[in-house]
């Protein structure tokens, strides 16, 4: 392609009403405590793929619920499901079912 | 013979402070300003966080009024007061006079008139309302319908309408609209369980017993989603609904979305009646246009002019349980007042210096 200098972004606006938010939506009815997430952070602070990867299951958990998939499904695989987030997500949020849940709509 | 107290305003904190002042063995006038008491209150249907109806309230302050034999005032239009050797005389335009040992001042709030802040559309748009509008539904057994007369199957709720805002004046927080929002939240999805509901929020300040809980609830039980971010504009789609866009500030993205209903959490200001009471009493305010205590800590209703005292939202937002908790400290600062106690001798006293920014 001929480089004019210059080049076209991609709109990074999250276009909700567009958006396919399916995965999350059927998390929120298989693991209920999807909805309990408040973007804390704890669990991303504990995780040991966050420590070494971009892997973050606050962020993937909000992505979800604003239907932007794509990140999520590339790298949902990173967690090791040791269940170290279990133990620290204040708002009980049973993580380790959400990442099974998010899994089977991801293979 | 008995002193005598005149109570201005008739809202909550008037209510149960004139109560307490009655027991306390105090003559009590009490003026307000409509043609009855209850203030906002009357516009309530239920009260967060219990749920419990705003009218059960009511009828507990003014079984308060009438155990105590307050003397009601209503359609009391105050013109002017005087203050002569620590006694009052308050004149109203109909030429009656009351006279009084000292004042209380509960002339409360307004809520923020959302066309003020344009960007959001009320007043323009068809489908955006405030907090207050949507209440009124409730109140009154209404359906929540768009402007078109459809059921929303998406609702959004914009925090911090007219508060932590330098662009309307109001700095502070109004402390009640984040846990209003959940309680209306709910509110919507009992009456629409198809419908979405997202709230748009800067931060969520559950500061009081039990609104975590309710947050939860609206969360885990009925499926309300929280965005972070404060709404740059909306504006309307070409269907009548209404389009948005925030900073989704923990996804780290701007963010678009259409809502068939947006509701518009609008803030407390001192009310009308806080201005022209204050102007007439020589009374001073702080930055945020409330009136200024003499100490934040300590003489949170004590006023700078002798013989006048303050209580409930006329200095600064306070949720009902906190007006009424304030309102029964001022008839107690006032006793101690009226019986040579005067407590903010205490403070005087000492080097202390009162801090003047509020
Ligand atoms: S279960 Fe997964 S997300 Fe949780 S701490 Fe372990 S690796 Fe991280
Ligand atoms: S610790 Fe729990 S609440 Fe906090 S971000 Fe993680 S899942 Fe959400
Ligand atoms: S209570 Fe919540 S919505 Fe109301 S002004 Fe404070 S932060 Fe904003």
């Amino acid at each position: 392609m001929v480089d004019f200098g210059y080049k076209i972004a991609k709109d990074r606006q999250i276009d909700f009403d567009k958006n396919d938010r399916s995965i999350a939506q059927y998390v929120r009815k298989h693991e209920p405590t999807f909805n309990l997430c408040i973007s804390c952070g704890t669990c991303a602070a504990t995780c040991t793929a966050r420590q070494f990867t971009d892997f973050s299951l606050r962020k993937y958990i909000l992505l979800l619920r604003r239907g932007e998939n794509k990140e999520v499904i590339e790298n949902i695989h990173k967690c090791m499901l040791c269940g170290k987030c279990q133990l620290v997500c204040p708002m009980g949020v049973n993580t380790r079912g959400v990442i099974y849940r998010i899994m089977e709509m991801c293979i | 013979m008995k002193k005598k107290v005149i109570v201005i305003g008739g809202g909550i904190a008037g209510m149960e402070s004139s109560a307490h002042l009655a027991a306390l063995g105090y003559e009590v006038t009490l003026l307000e300003k409509s043609d009855k008491l209850g203030g906002h209150l009357l516009n309530w249907e239920k009260l967060f966080p219990t749920m419990r109806m705003g009218k059960d309230v009511v009828t507990f302050l003014n079984e308060g009024i009438e155990k105590g034999k307050v003397h009601v005032v209503c359609n009391a239009n105050i013109t002017s007061a005087i203050q002569k050797n620590n006694q009052f005389s308050v004149f109203l335009e109909n030429n009656t006079t009351y006279l009084a040992d000292a004042i209380l001042v509960t002339t409360g709030y307004d809520l923020f008139d959302a066309r003020r802040k344009e960007e959001y559309g009320y007043g323009i748009y068809n489908n955006v309302i405030t907090s207050a509008e949507l209440e009124g539904i409730f109140l009154n057994g209404f359906q929540i319908v768009t402007a078109e007369g459809n059921a929303p199957k998406r609702i959004g709720i914009v925090h911090c309408v007219g508060s932590r805002d330098e662009k309307t004046g109001n700095t502070y927080c109004s402390k009640v609209c984040c846990v209003t929002a959940v309680k209306q939240s709910i509110e919507i999805k009992e009456r629409l369980p198809d419908a979405e509901v997202y709230c748009f929020y800067m931060d969520m300040r559950m500061f009081g017993m039990h609104f975590e809980a309710l947050y939860r609830e609206a969360q885990e039980k009925w499926g309300v989603n929280f965005i972070r971010g404060r709404l740059s504009e909306a504006c309307e789609n070409i269907d009548g609904s209404v389009l948005v866009k925030v900073e989704d500030t923990l996804a780290g993205k701007p963010l678009k979305m259409s809502v068939d209903l947006l509701v518009l959490m609008v803030g407390i200001e001192p009310s009308a009646g806080t201005k022209q009471v204050g102007k007439m009493l020589n009374l001073q305010f702080g930055v945020n246009r409330f009136f200024k205590t003499a100490d934040q800590h300590t003489l949170t209703n004590v006023s700078n002019v002798k013989g006048v005292f303050f209580a409930g939202t006329c200095t600064g937002p306070k949720t009902i349980t906190n007006t009424i908790t304030d309102a029964r400290a001022a008839a107690s600062t006032i006793a101690n007042y009226l019986s040579g106690h005067e407590i903010d001798d205490r403070i005087m006293a000492s080097d202390i210096q009162l801090v003047a920014l509020w």
